[in-house]
């Protein structure tokens, strides 16, 4: 590896020769200010706000971008670069809603902080504002405009995920960012991942938020609420509390929504592990009677979106098993009401997900009984959760450690767990069907291959009780594509089943997971280290194969009978329909 | 072509080579494309070539390099024209178009007017530009319609300096280059506007008003007549014309009908 020795303020810096002035100032413990720079995402010098000084360079240089050379003088604080910092930032606060005291990012945002260190205290430059719109039609991704700072970052999380439904729009002092023809949200082939959200460093894009309405529902003594949290959201939830990220916060995240006053708390985990036997029982019947063949997972919402919109002919493909979430909703309404003798339409269940899209996938009409009644009544995110916590004036650092309310569906594998990252479907699948197609209890169930976010296409090749079984698992809908256009092309192996998975690095990066700053995203790759507490978890549990989860036999025995049978399939089972992108009705209003 | 790049290279200046085409235009005698040597002094173009000023009107500057150029006054008419001196005096060559104004510009209108179209010419892409350039127009309105402050001017030479040093591309970086050549060269008409609220060259419509000296006034009432928003008012051949200012809306149209020149703008 060339070095390369440069002095940034002063300081001598030995750093790598690939790396940017941003970058080496950051090993040299100097903060170079940055709100467009997103790494590997958004690498376009749009903000200004990142300039330093070089010597003897004809102008300022946007750090984010400038390759170190040897011998290089930067001076990231001169007087020219403190004035044109300035300036770029008042005018950029000039043109942007300050109402922060109301905002979803207030205390959160990349742009408030920098208004904080800059000492800004007044807009000497303020005048009208660019045309913005307010878009909140659809159940899980609010835009609004009058806090878009045109940074690009949510274009290009969305390019990342080799979608592209947010663009900019016009140009000049009036450009925004919106879908084609500026449409909602809710009207374009947008598959909800939140991976805009994530991205955007201000309170342009968020999430729907519903916590009001499970407020009202703990209120109300006329409804039994019952909260089911995610895998995902355990590994995630610390940092809200200043816990550093990766910390696997279980034990406090149950306290905390103990204490919030719902009437039951479970895991949705222990649907992770029904889901296993449901799919698992559908994959050997497919591979046994010649059903279609690859079988691909249907846990991911924002997958669903993506194959229903932009690749309909994989629809026989899916698993028609609900989520988890929503398999454990479904049940909650029936087997658990009729267990405790409560009227279904008085349970009001939540579930606690890292994700967006499953604010739209718990509102589908394939998610509703006969009378309407839903599996799942509200979808909060991680971030959602948190603002409970805090508003409850809960002390989570303070929490003891706690576990799910243990009767009926309290149980979970570490199978469940680790469902949260990407491989963790597919690992905990085969711990299941490799025990049933080889009529024994394995002794060695990690099946680290498909662990791991160094490719968003992983595979694996197995040999269980003598039949070859080739497996696939994507993550990112970039990912999903790389997959399925090889096998469109006929360039793929034949494989027998794959996860996918919509977002980069599974459900721990969900769009509803904590946002972390794009200076802090330099130096870590949350996708791995939120993985970890799952597989940290997973190594704890008692058991660690869905089929070793008592409850969920019970579940069988007591109440579905057969997996794959005809209340199973009632309750648990879903089916898909092809999207139109962008249809002639929206174009011509 | 035809004579080589060692004659083209004889004439010039030690650093521009050859010739150079400008479209001379504005108050000028002579407007049309000039072909001349590097080197040429402005007074040689204004004043030989373009043949002066026309209606005995005093030279003021000329304007090179559009939007994104600068004003060379009166005091630096005897510079030659090269590409560095041009940047030198805070303009820059750009595509070779040469505005000559005389007394009656006013140099703040003249920066707000090549303003607009870099306004509107934004890409948008950065945010200097993109949100400077809206900025500094706002500014220069309000200067121009009576309400700007030294305050303003500040804020405006603050924006002009973070657009010259932190935009993208060369739109960016010289769309203040008219604010800031004209600050340099012609303070004196800012702070009028600011401080006095006036407009000496009466351009600006805001802070001119149109007025009928009454000893010229013939009260013939062609003014009166002529006025679309009827807002003169007078006896034929008995009262002297008014004009009501409130009503204004300064088209000029009195001036032109007026054959006496007893309409002027103060």
């Amino acid at each position: 590896m060339n070095m390369v020795n440069l002095t940034i303020d002063g300081v001598a810096v030995s750093v790598p020769s690939t790396y940017t002035v941003l970058e080496a100032a950051r090993r040299a413990g100097i903060k170079i200010p940055t709100l467009c720079f997103l790494k590997v995402i958004n690498e376009v010098c749009a903000c200004r706000v990142c300039l330093v000084e070089i010597e003897k360079a004809r102008a300022l240089a946007a750090a984010c971008v400038m390759p170190v050379s040897e011998g290089m003088i930067v001076h990231t604080n001169s007087a020219k670069v403190r004035a044109t910092r300035r300036s770029t930032l008042e005018m950029i606060l000039s043109d942007h809603n300050r109402d922060c005291l109301a905002c979803i990012r207030n205390r959160n945002c990349e742009l408030q902080t920098l208004a904080d260190e800059y000492s800004i205290r007044g807009i000497t430059f303020d005048g009208e504002k660019s045309p913005s719109v307010y878009d909140d039609k659809s159940f899980s991704i609010i835009r609004d405009g009058s806090k878009c700072i045109k940074c690009g970052r949510c274009v290009s999380a969305c390019e990342k995920q080799d979608i592209g439904v947010l663009s900019f729009l016009n140009r000049g002092f009036a450009t925004s960012i919106g879908p084609a023809y500026d449409v909602s949200m809710a009207d374009a082939p947008c598959i909800y991942c939140g991976q805009c959200i994530i991205a955007c460093p201000v309170g342009a894009l968020h999430e729907k938020e519903e916590t009001e309405k499970v407020w009202e529902a703990i209120h109300n003594p006329n409804k039994h609420v019952v909260m089911q949290v995610a895998p995902a959201v355990r590994a995630a939830i610390g940092e809200e509390f200043g816990l550093p990220i990766g910390t696997r916060a279980t034990g406090k995240m149950f306290a905390a929504m103990r204490r919030l006053g719902a009437d039951k708390i479970y895991d949705t985990n222990f649907g992770a592990d029904l889901t296993i036997i449901e799919e698992g029982t559908e994959l050997i019947g497919r591979i046994n009677n010649g059903g279609v063949l690859p079988m691909i997972t249907s846990c991911s919402p924002g997958w669903i979106r993506f194959c229903e919109f932009y690749y309909p002919d994989f629809i026989p493909n899916l698993s028609s098993c609900k989520s988890p979430h929503q398999m454990e909703g479904a049940l909650i309404k029936t087997y658990y009401a009729q267990k405790n003798e409560i009227e279904p339409n008085s349970i009001f269940t939540v579930s606690v997900m890292p994700c967006t899209s499953k604010k739209t996938e718990a509102a589908r009409d394939q998610h509703k009984d006969q009378d309407g009644l839903r599996d799942v009544d509200v979808v909060i995110t991680t971030m959602e959760l948190a603002r409970m916590i805090r508003e409850a004036g809960i002390d989570f650092n303070s929490l003891p450690d706690e576990a799910p309310d243990q009767d009926l569906m309290g149980e979970y594998t570490g199978a469940g767990v680790i469902f949260g990252a990407t491989g963790g479907v597919m690992e905990a699948a085969l711990r299941t069907v490799a025990d049933i197609l080889e009529d024994k209890d394995l002794p060695s169930f990690e099946y680290k291959t498909v662990r791991g976010v160094a490719d968003d296409v992983k595979e694996a090749d197995l040999t269980l009780a003598g039949i070859p079984i080739k497996v696939a698992v994507a993550h990112s809908t970039a990912g999903a594509r790389k997959l399925l256009d090889a096998i469109r092309a006929g360039t793929a192996p034949k494989y027998t089943f794959i996860e996918i998975m919509g977002c980069s690095g599974g459900c721990v990066c969900g769009g509803g997971q904590p946002q972390v700053s794009a200076q802090n995203l330099m130096d870590i790759d949350i996708r791995t280290e939120r993985a970890k507490a799952l597989y940290e978890e997973d190594k704890k549990m008692p058991e660690r194969k869905s089929h070793k989860n008592s409850e969920v036999m019970t579940l069988y025995k007591e109440f579905l009978g057969e997996p794959n049978g005809h209340l199973a399939h009632e309750l648990l089972h879903t089916h898909y329909a092809p999207r139109e992108i962008y249809p002639e009705r929206l174009v011509e209003q | 072509m035809n004579r080589g790049a060692d004659w083209f290279s004889s004439i010039g200046t030690e650093r521009s080579k050859g010739t150079k085409v400008f479209a001379l235009g504005g108050k000028v005698t002579n407007v049309g494309l000039v072909e001349i040597p590097m080197g040429t002094t402005v007074r040689e173009i204004v004043f030989e070539i373009g043949g002066g000023i026309p209606n005995g009107k005093k030279f003021k500057s000329v304007q090179t390099g559009g939007p994104s150029g600068g004003c060379i006054p009166a005091s630096l008419i005897d510079t030659p024209i090269d590409y560095d001196n041009l940047i030198s005096v805070g303009s820059m060559m750009g595509s070779g178009g040469m505005i000559v104004m005389d007394e009656d510009t006013c140099m703040v209108d003249i920066a707000k007017f090549f303003l607009e179209f870099t306004v509107d010419e934004s890409c948008g892409k950065c945010a200097p530009c993109r949100i400077g350039t809206k900025r500094m127009f706002e500014i220069l309105t309000k200067i121009t319609n009576g309400t700007g402050t030294l305050d303003d001017i500040k804020a405006l030479e603050e924006i002009a300096l973070a657009l010259k040093n932190g935009s993208l591309c060369a739109l960016g970086q010289t769309a203040a280059n008219p604010i800031l050549s004209t600050l340099h060269h012609f303070r004196n008409e800012y702070l009028e506007h600011v401080v006095e609220k006036k407009c000496s060259c009466h351009v600006c419509k805001v802070l001119t008003q149109y007025y009928i000296e009454p000893a010229l006034c013939k009260k013939c009432s062609l003014c009166a007549r002529k006025c679309p928003v009827d807002c003169i008012s007078g006896v034929v051949g008995k009262e002297t014309y008014v004009i009501d200012a409130a009503k204004c809306i300064k088209c000029g149209a009195c001036v032109e009908a007026c054959k006496f020149k007893a309409v002027v703008k103060k």
